[in-house]
């Protein structure tokens, strides 16, 4: 997928100053700071709102891709069908979600893989570390500046794998046309499948050209904003990365259990030169990600183009099962990583989120994420699914992950389109429900009394006919049909819209009176 | 023979839009069903519900499943509220272990409705002999269409309306941004939302905006004011329950309540 291009849209940057080439670093700097520790949803999307620009390239993005999304699923008479065999899938894995892991872990031994588990982001860190370092050591007897080429790997992302890398002086390079626009703009992904929807093609062109000759080959000078030339800069540059790594990582679409195969599908083809072309290859992947026997594949393979870049097929999909000797990568690993699963997998409700295959759809489909961006979900799974996923992974302890179930309208749009049916809204609401448990058990605030009074007036009709009353004796007293401003809470209704108020007469008293309160 | 029909009013429409209910049961009532209002019932309780407080939720459950216990036909003029009772009420139900609640929810939501689902897959109706001569567009409510699935049955009562005009509204499935508690929550967001479902409506030049959720109406109709105000001019475009269009007929002049 390449980035968003609005046609003729005014750059209004927010891209830091140009960067002197750091001497320690090898790669471009991340912002600062961990995602983790974001401020809550509300504020942060109050903040991504005022960025106007952000909000022209999401419309211009999230409205082409939902269409084409929208074209290639109406054109399939059975695709209600392929959706319910995706949740059937994905449903019989999780629930034998042991056998089918060990029986991959055989299959990819035998077939000349080797195969590490990782309970933790820390784990798998450790693990992929050492085994690059080993490389090293290996050719020269001693430490030598290293580096890897990475296909765009969400798992990696979760584990904060390339600070990681950075910090024992291994340069990872993102290899993925919209990963590298990332990479190169100091930049986070604001999106799984798109993770540059964010930027325009003028914001492109600035980043390839400031950034691009401190980590590699020069864009060149005279470069223009056509996604062809940007496409053709990027290339170029990648090209002798791709060419120099002895190692490269990956993720992985779908590990097939029975044959020990696994998938990547992609649309640029750094994904099959880092499948092909170095020495050693390394596959991570979360331990969700199996599908039962290779038929399977036969309906995830139709789902997930559909859903995320609205492609019947992908341009490429790669599978590759251990070694072939003479040809490919001579060493291959695969890491298991847990990271949270098995604990998700232990709530009955929550765990349905695991059936995700990562297609971005509901992102694109999301009126909120439209108006926001990925940012402010301070994780690498924004939008619907990563309000689901995220607090459940992490915990509920932070504020941004307190603040992500309620990062929603509710209003349904995710779950209608997503190919493997995960109930977004009602994982929402089941976790706003813990969210809340868990403020219950401290001092009691507004909300929690509001709540509380709500309910006690819900519990018997004449209480609510009493409440009823009450807002028509204050209508009758303010004598406005709408108002326009308010104090305290009802400030933030009316910030934005006028408030109508009750008339003076409900429909209890109406009822009492025109029909003798006879039920 | 006229069926018994018990009326849903739901909170938001006994105390803020009385109108529809009264509209509902004139409806109902021209068209041969005799209408019951049961005084103890309440509220789908979902405010709670979705806001995390599923035991507050508990009074308004059980306040539903006795008020309407006695009745074949409950009906409600509301999507969200009805979608909220047949999910939600069984759902909270459950987390009690009371297995007397769990029958008597169960039983009771198999017999609710939304309106338009009433009038179309029961009565049998779709032309209920409404006269409405005004322009309208329809904004299909996300937990209309989504949790209670009434699909086209709002727009098939609406297409039968005689001397309406309906035009269509851009971007008519995106959510409005009320969200219950999301609209003071994330109040920025919401308020960007409703901003563009307004501009949205008004470019359709409607007399009316109409749905089957005055929540939505409270929300966008909160803007339009907002906007019609901020024009100088009032507001132009009124918005409307269904139940109130369609309880219009020719012998009122298609005046109904107006």
């Amino acid at each position: 997928m390449s980035t968003s291009s609005p046609p003729h849209s005014a750059t209004a940057s927010t891209t830091p100053p140009p960067v002197a080439p750091p001497t320690m670093r090898r790669t471009p700097a991340p912002p600062p700071g961990r995602l983790i520790d974001a401020p809550p949803f509300p504020q942060g999307a109050a903040e991504a709102l005022k960025n106007q620009q952000l909000r022209d390239n999401m419309r211009h993005a999230t409205h082409t891709i939902r269409a084409k999304r929208a074209r290639v699923t109406a054109e399939l008479p059975n695709w209600e069908e392929l959706r319910a065999a995706g949740e059937a899938i994905k449903n019989r894995t999780l629930e034998n979600l042991d056998y089918y892991l060990e029986q991959l872990e055989a299959n990819l031994i035998k077939n000349g893989a080797q195969v590490h588990w990782a309970s933790d982001a820390q784990e798998a860190q450790r693990i992929v570390i050492d085994l690059i370092k080993a490389k090293g050591e290996n050719m020269t007897h001693q430490p030598t500046p290293q580096e890897v080429v990475k296909v765009k790997s969400m798992v990696t992302q979760e584990i904060e794998l390339n600070e990681a890398l950075e910090a024992e002086g291994i340069a990872a390079w993102e290899t993925d046309l919209a990963e590298l626009i990332v990479q190169l703009g100091h930049d986070r992904p604001s999106n799984i499948l798109v993770p540059a929807i964010h930027r325009n093609r003028d914001e492109v062109r600035e980043i390839f050209l400031r950034e691009m000759k401190l980590y590699g080959k020069p864009a060149p000078e005279d470069l223009d904003n056509d996604p062809k030339n940007l496409a053709a800069a990027a290339r170029l540059h990648l090209r002798e990365k791709f060419l120099r790594a002895k190692i490269a990582l990956s993720g992985v679409n779908f590990c097939v259990a029975e044959s020990g195969t696994l998938v990547i599908v992609e649309s640029e083809g750094n994904g099959r030169m880092c499948l092909t072309l170095p020495e050693t290859l390394i596959s991570i992947t979360g331990i969700e990600k199996l599908v039962p026997t290779a038929q399977d594949l036969e309906v995830m393979l139709q789902l997930l183009p559909r859903s995320s870049t609205g492609e019947r097929m992908n341009p490429y999909t790669s599978m590759w099962t251990g070694v072939t000797p003479g040809d490919g990568p001579q060493e291959v690993h695969v890491v298991l990583v847990d990271n949270g699963r098995s604990r998700v997998l232990a709530d009955p409700v929550g765990r349905e989120a695991l059936r995700c295959i990562r297609c971005a759809a509901c992102m694109h489909q999301c009126p909120v994420y439209e108006k926001v961006g990925g940012h402010p979900y301070g994780s690498v799974y924004p939008g619907p699914i990563g309000s689901v996923l995220t607090p459940q992974l992490r915990g509920l302890d932070s504020a941004i992950d307190k603040s992500l179930p309620y990062a929603s309208t509710l209003c349904g749009a995710c779950a209608e389109v997503c190919p493997v049916k995960i109930p977004i809204p009602d994982i929402l609401v089941h976790l706003r429900q813990r969210v809340v448990d868990e403020k219950k058990r401290g001092h009691r605030g507004l909300e929690q009394s509001l709540m509380r009074l709500g309910g006690w007036v819900m519990a018997k009709g004449s209480r609510l006919g009493l409440a009823g009353a009450a807002a028509g004796l204050a209508r009758a007293l303010i004598r406005k049909e709408y108002l326009r401003s308010l104090p305290g809470l009802g400030k933030r209704w009316t910030a934005a819209r006028d408030l109508r108020m009750p008339p003076r007469r409900n429909f209890r008293h109406w009822w009492k009176h025109e029909r003798g309160g006879q039920a | 023979m006229g069926k018994t029909v018990a009326l849903f009013a739901t909170c938001i429409n006994d105390v803020m839009y009385p109108e529809t209910c009264v509209a509902t049961v004139a409806l109902l009532e021209r068209l041969g069903c005799e209408v019951a209002f049961p005084v103890e019932q309440t509220c789908c309780g979902q405010i709670f519900t979705n806001t995390g407080y599923h035991a507050e939720a508990l009074g308004a459950v059980r306040a539903y499943a006795e008020a309407f216990s006695p009745y074949d036909f409950v009906v409600g003029p509301s999507g969200s509220c009805v979608a909220s009772v047949r999910d939600q009420h069984p759902l909270l139900a459950a987390e009690t272990g009371d297995a007397r609640l769990m029958e008597a929810v169960a039983s009771v939501v198999a017999r609710t409705y939304e309106l338009t689902e009433f009038l179309i897959d029961v009565l049998g109706l779709e032309d209920v002999g409404a006269y409405f001569p005004h322009t309208v567009t329809f904004h299909p409510t996300c937990h209309a269409v989504r949790m209670a699935k009434v699909g086209d049955r709002p727009a098939r009562l609406l297409a039968q309306v005689r001397g309406l005009t309906l035009v269509p509204l851009e971007g008519a499935d995106q959510c409005c941004g009320f969200g219950g508690t999301f609209s003071v929550k994330n109040d920025a967001l919401s308020a960007a939302l409703v901003a563009d479902k307004a501009s949205e409506v008004m470019r359709t030049g409607a007399e009316y905006l109409v749905n089957v959720d005055n929540a939505c109406l409270m929300n966008i109709g909160g803007r339009l004011h907002r906007e019609g105000g901020a024009q100088g001019g009032g507001c132009t475009i009124r918005t409307i329950h269904l139940a109130e269009i369609l309880a219009c007929t020719e012998g009122d002049g298609g005046r109904w309540g107006l």
